[in-house]
């Protein structure tokens, strides 16, 4: 089902874009990056964290059909039946959380969206801790409307806590950045901490 | 630049550009790291910044990463630099506070110490409100006047605990009529009185039994007469100001005024026996007139003596009858019920009145042996020439410590004198008149001060004309609340040890401002050489751990001061080596 991954870590491209998030479509089935993922779009780089990804049919008119119903594992109902993977597309979504200014990452919202078609890059871990090595961007994180988001922001967290050597040590960073942002909501606050801890 | 004159604008700056530059520059400076790299150096621990508040309230000083609610007491000094000018004060209130309220009822888990981290400093907080009382010149350490503030800093003004350096700046360097009297209880660094302030109103020593009134009022009597601003007449009850006293909590004795200025000090007895434990006799000894003691005297002991208002009034009665100066003795002279009887019918006063005023006056007064019908000597007049002659005057009460009626005669009748002959003098030589100033040392202040007898009790005038005769008060009383109100409003300088009693610190604290932390600073004292000073003679309260005494370092480090020429050159806090006794040497200050 799944294919090779682009050799420049390209995922996919964008098909819609807004200033605060953009969608982008896989080049391959179930091809998206994990929740809180790091993505970068297009160049000038527009960074954005991942916190949506569905798998649907392309056309929105056609429900998908079970199919499985005599086969013996998941893996068959692929194998015996190849358009599938023509007929369904996944798709993620992510949040804007900077862009390239001149050569240094700014933690804020670039003028302009990114482009349709631009193609959209999974960040490497050496990527990811330059990126995350301050902690401004967990601001537009955690003020934006989309559901779930306290489980986005501590998937983001763990992410970049496992691509150091001192995880601990940025999981308090973060932490202690969440709470200065999460200052008057004590309850969010603490279950988002949890979920890092 | 020294890292205590950095800006706070140069903190938030300099942390955001050393976070930036682990990898790419960012827009946001984090404040949290600006707040937890800030240390101020020179001994000026950061404790945070001014976030809001008021000056009749104080300002709340949000407490940085590090400072910690625990290092920070009720009553410590901080030093809050403000935009264009520096302000001095004191935290009146420390406090747990946090962002949001519901952290109360939904606390981190025990066991999850990152949340805990995360949460302390940020939504969970220590804050601090700091009373701002003076306004030091902008830069530290550069002269220029200390001034009461009239104002508060601004927002965001950086907070650090006051340096040793600071709380000199506030209370002035040792010599001239400054007296160190100790160290604040959370530095080292002097605090000193100002003699000079102290005493031009009355003064007050409080404090509950055994927190070291005594041992405190010995040690500011020495400051005073060193500085030579005032003279000095002692009423010692328990025979602790002349030749030495107790040292109860080391369990020894102490030099006293006698014994460390031989031939500045008087000391006069009122027990012939002077069953004291001095290695010298009194250079006189105390005796009273029937002719001395007058009705006033009468109605102030009316209590003690535990006559009726009416039987106190006949004393008048009997004034007018026998003269003034021949009451007393005609009065005693007469002995059958009968004869009583009859003089109160022929002066129009009640007979059973006048006959329990003979009853008390026989059995309690005239017992007395040092109230005789025939005085050897003038003792007011004998007290009134040392006086005049610069001495100090310390009047032991030896074996009539404890009595009570004794104690209140002779102290009011001496002082009732005294203030006479000072007002004739002051009237004579007019306002500012050369007589040296007088301080009379009054032990169980309440019973002459309480209300009913303070308008009528010389000590009452005393208190209530300031020094309009030159003659103020120092009041040493563990009932401070027994004291007539109007008069404690009149004392100039309050130094309060320990108070157990609720009424007593109202008492103490009536019209002080900032009696809130003023109470909690107090309740915190330890029960021995620790005291809170407020009022005229120190720019702002000051909770002081008392200096040494008793020790022969310490008597060497005071005697070394040496008044009216500057700082001295061995400080309190450096006893000089080698001062011993001073019995058997030259007294150099007074040779």
């Amino acid at each position: 089902m799944a294919t090779t991954p682009h050799p420049d870590a390209r995922i996919g491209e964008v098909v819609e874009a807004a200033s605060t998030a953009f969608t982008a479509e896989c080049y391959t089935l179930y091809g998206a990056p994990a929740l809180g993922a790091l993505v970068r779009v297009g160049d000038p780089a527009v960074y954005g964290v991942v916190y949506s990804v569905t798998t649907a049919a392309l056309d929105p008119g056609r429900r998908v059909a079970a199919r499985g119903a005599t086969e013996p594992d998941e893996a068959s109902v692929y194998r015996n039946n190849p358009q599938i993977a023509r007929l369904l597309a996944t798709h993620l979504q992510a949040l804007v959380v900077g862009y390239n200014g001149g050569g240094t990452v700014v933690q804020r919202l670039p003028a302009a969206p990114p482009h349709i078609h631009a193609f959209v890059h999974c960040c490497d871990d050496a990527d990811l801790r330059a990126f995350t090595e301050t902690l401004g961007y967990l601001h537009l994180l955690s003020t934006a409307a989309v559901p779930a988001i306290d489980e986005v922001i501590a998937a983001n967290v763990r992410l970049a806590a496992e691509a150091r050597v001192d995880a601990d040590g940025f999981r308090r960073r973060a932490a202690r950045a969440l709470a200065e942002e999460l200052a008057s909501d004590v309850a969010r606050l603490n279950a988002i901490l949890r979920s890092i801890a | 630049m020294r890292a205590e004159e950095r800006s706070p604008e140069d903190e938030v700056f300099v942390d955001a550009v050393d976070s930036g530059s682990a990898g790419a520059s960012f827009a946001l400076p984090d404040g949290g790291e600006a707040f937890a790299s800030d240390n101020a150096g020179g001994g000026r621990a950061f404790l945070g910044m001014v976030v809001g508040g008021s000056l009749g309230d104080g300002v709340e000083v949000r407490l940085a990463e590090g400072a910690s609610v625990e290092d920070v007491p009720v009553g410590s000094y901080v030093v809050i630099q403000g935009e264009t000018r520096r302000f001095f004060g004191m935290v009146s209130e420390v406090r747990l506070a946090s962002t949001d309220g519901r952290l109360r009822s939904a606390p981190p888990p025990p066991n999850a110490p990152i949340v805990t981290q995360a949460l302390t400093g940020t939504v969970a907080y220590g804050s601090v409100m700091v009373r701002p009382r003076l306004t030091l010149p902008s830069v530290a350490g550069e002269p220029g006047d200390i001034e009461p503030a009239r104002t508060v800093p601004a927002h965001f003004s950086r907070a650090v605990k006051a340096s040793p350096a600071d709380v000199a700046q506030v209370f002035g360097e040792e010599g001239g009529a400054n007296f160190v009297i100790g160290t604040p209880l959370d530095m080292e660094a002097a605090v000193c009185l100002d003699l000079k302030t102290l005493l031009q109103r009355s003064n007050g020593v409080f404090g509950k039994s055994g927190t070291g009134k005594s041992f405190l009022t010995r040690l500011l009597l020495i400051g005073v007469l060193q500085s030579r601003l005032s003279s000095l007449l002692i009423f010692d009850m328990h025979d602790e100001y002349g030749w030495e006293g107790g040292d109860v909590e080391r369990g020894r004795r102490v030099k006293s005024l006698k014994q460390l200025f031989q031939s500045e000090v008087s000391v006069f007895a009122l027990d012939e026996r002077r069953a004291g434990r001095s290695k010298v006799g009194p250079d006189s000894t105390v005796e009273i007139g029937y002719g001395e003691i007058t009705p006033d005297d009468i109605m102030a002991l009316r209590e003690t003596l535990n006559v009726s208002e009416a039987a106190a009034e006949a004393a008048f009665a009997l004034g007018r009858r026998f003269g003034e100066g021949q009451w007393l003795r005609e009065f005693l002279l007469l002995e059958d019920a009968g004869a009583i009887g009859d003089l109160a019918a022929s002066i129009n006063v009640n007979g059973a009145a006048l006959a329990t005023l003979h009853r008390r006056l026989q059995n309690r007064l005239a017992r007395f042996p040092f109230v005789t019908d025939a005085p050897g000597a003038d003792a007011v007049a004998a007290i009134m020439d040392h006086l005049d002659r610069g001495k100090h005057v310390v009047l032991e009460f030896g074996r009539y410590g404890d009595d009570t009626l004794a104690y209140m005669l002779v102290a009011n009748l001496l002082t009732r004198r005294i203030h006479d002959s000072y007002r004739e003098r002051q009237s004579a030589d007019g306002e500012g008149g050369s007589t040296k100033p007088l301080t009379i040392v009054i032990e169980e202040a309440h019973r002459f001060l309480s209300p009913a007898v303070a308008s009528q009790s010389p000590f009452g005038i005393i208190a209530r004309e300031m020094r309009k005769n030159n003659v103020t008060l120092l009041i040493v009383d563990q009932r401070p609340s027994a004291i007539d109100s109007e008069v404690l409003s009149q004392v100039g300088t309050k130094v309060c040890c320990l108070l157990d009693d609720e009424r007593d610190v109202d008492a103490v604290m009536a019209g002080a401002s900032g009696s809130r932390e003023l109470r909690m600073t107090l309740a915190g004292l330890r029960s021995r050489q620790q005291a809170l000073f407020f009022g005229e003679a120190v720019p702002i309260p000051v909770a002081v751990q008392v200096r040494d005494y008793g020790s022969e370092s310490s008597y060497s480090a005071l005697m070394g001061r040496t008044p009216g020429r500057g700082r001295s050159t061995a400080p309190a806090s450096i006893p000089r080596q080698g001062g011993g006794a001073r019995d058997d040497e030259e007294d150099p200050l007074f040779p």
